[in-house]
């Protein structure tokens, strides 16, 4: 026993919190599925999901369509859910979605101070920053340092808008389409949408940034 | 509950960290972590106030040490145990050693697809009028409750105004325990910034919040 001790002391080093917690969850999988409350194959199908299929390339296509679409944009601004739905896009996280129009006074920024809250259908699962205590303590109280550790700044003036998502309203930011992009189509539109463009802790990439 | 998860406006956390080219997930285990959250809510009957209550529900030092998935992974095992699903010495063998409860139903690969696009709306219909009007001024209730709650500290005693009237919806603060849904009427409400951190703040910044009626009053 002592020995036995002894070798699990020299063990500390690889026996991280980490691996602690990823026997626990196989060992919790494992009973899960032996009392038949779980399907392993579901399971991966919703892995593959958020993995695979629903991320930021859905919100960057409905970002681009309002660009492009002033009827669109105007249904979108209006009634952000149905008008996401004609895209395809809808359902868990993102059962009532607003859409926040940025402009040159107003800038929106997105935030959840209590947890997560976060438009899966539009951005696929928030980034660890989004879910960290530094962005949920701080955008609330000093958006502009927030924005400077993303290294964006914003003329002084400019009103800035954060919307704290404590209900089941998630919210997309619609960026300003960027300069120099007339008679872009949607698809080459959309590539310059980016994930931060629409929490709004990010702006949209120009032209030049796709050479 | 004024606990670790009510982070709005606290101070010592450091910058944000952004991270370039960020995997949606860092290691298999919150994959698994993740998947067995959601399909678990069917067997388990939970709501996703329960949800948000187990996780935020801890010593508020634990809360802020442990990464998110840690912390849902933990909000899990809670809420299996409390309703007697799975017992502590059957995560330690890793094995099943009581037999099953009967549960209603469990997530199939068949119904994933339907079941996360039609999620979990928490709108409802009602014959009630909401007691207030986009444009009047009002004043989040200085509560403190020990139970689920979502009006964050940083506004409550603050004075501001309705922007949007949202419906009528879902109360967490009754559904995350059990009490029914009990659904409310639902407003964005904007604060200047300078009211809810002083005369040294940011004059161009404003904040809102989405709170249920029964967080208000009238100025």
């Amino acid at each position: 026993m002592a020995d036995d001790h002894h070798d699990h002391h020299d063990h500390d080093h690889d026996h991280s919190e980490l691996s602690e917690t990823q026997l626990r969850v196989r060992a919790l999988e494992t009973v899960l599925t032996e009392k038949g409350y779980v399907d392993p194959a579901a399971l991966d199908l919703l892995i593959e999901t958020y993995e695979k299929k629903v991320g930021p390339r859905n919100g960057a296509r409905v970002v681009a369509k309002a660009w492009s679409d002033p009827a669109y944009r105007a249904r979108l601004l209006k009634d952000g859910t149905p008008a996401i739905g004609e895209v395809g896009y809808a359902g868990r996280q993102g059962e009532h979605i607003v859409v926040l129009e940025n402009t040159p006074k107003l800038h929106n920024v997105v935030v959840c101070t209590l947890c997560s809250c976060y438009p899966w259908p539009v951005l696929g699962l928030p980034p660890v920053w989004y879910k960290s205590a530094p962005y949920r303590s701080r955008t609330v109280a000093d958006p502009r340092s927030v924005l400077a550790d993303f290294g964006v700044r914003l003329p002084n003036d400019t009103e800035i808008r954060v919307w704290d998502s404590t209900a089941e309203i998630r919210y997309l930011v619609l960026p300003m389409r960027p300069q120099g992009t007339e008679g872009w189509s949607e698809d080459r539109l959309a590539d310059l949408v980016t994930r931060d463009s629409m929490i709004g802790t990010g702006l949209p990439k120009s032209p030049q940034d796709l050479k | 509950m004024n606990g670790g998860q009510d982070l709005g406006g606290t101070q010592g956390h450091g910058p944000v960290v952004p991270e370039p080219n960020e995997p949606v997930f860092h290691d298999e285990w919150e994959k698994r972590a993740f998947a067995l959250t959601l399909a678990m809510s069917m067997p388990g009957g939970w709501n996703i106030d329960m949800g948000r209550f187990a996780r935020e529900n801890r010593p508020s030092g634990e809360y802020l040490a442990m990464s998110y998935y840690q912390i849902w992974f933990a909000a899990l095992e809670t809420m299996l145990k409390q309703r007697d699903l799975v017992s502590d010495d059957e995560i330690v063998v890793g094995h099943a050693l009581q037999p099953p409860k009967p549960v209603k139903r469990i997530l199939l690969p068949a119904d994933v697809e339907k079941t996360l696009h039609r999620g979990g709306p928490t709108e409802r219909d009602t014959n009630t009028k909401p007691a207030f009007a986009v444009g009047e001024r009002v004043r989040a209730k200085n509560i403190n409750p020990v139970t689920h709650t979502r009006l964050p500290r940083y506004v409550r005693g603050r004075l501001g105004t309705i922007e949007r009237v949202l419906g009528c919806h879902v109360f967490p603060d009754s559904n995350a325990h059990g009490l029914g849904e009990d659904p409310k009427w639902l407003y964005t409400v904007r604060f200047e910034g300078r009211e809810l951190w002083g005369d040294g703040a940011d004059p161009t910044v404003q904040v809102s919040v989405d709170a249920w009626e029964p967080y208000l009053e009238k100025e």
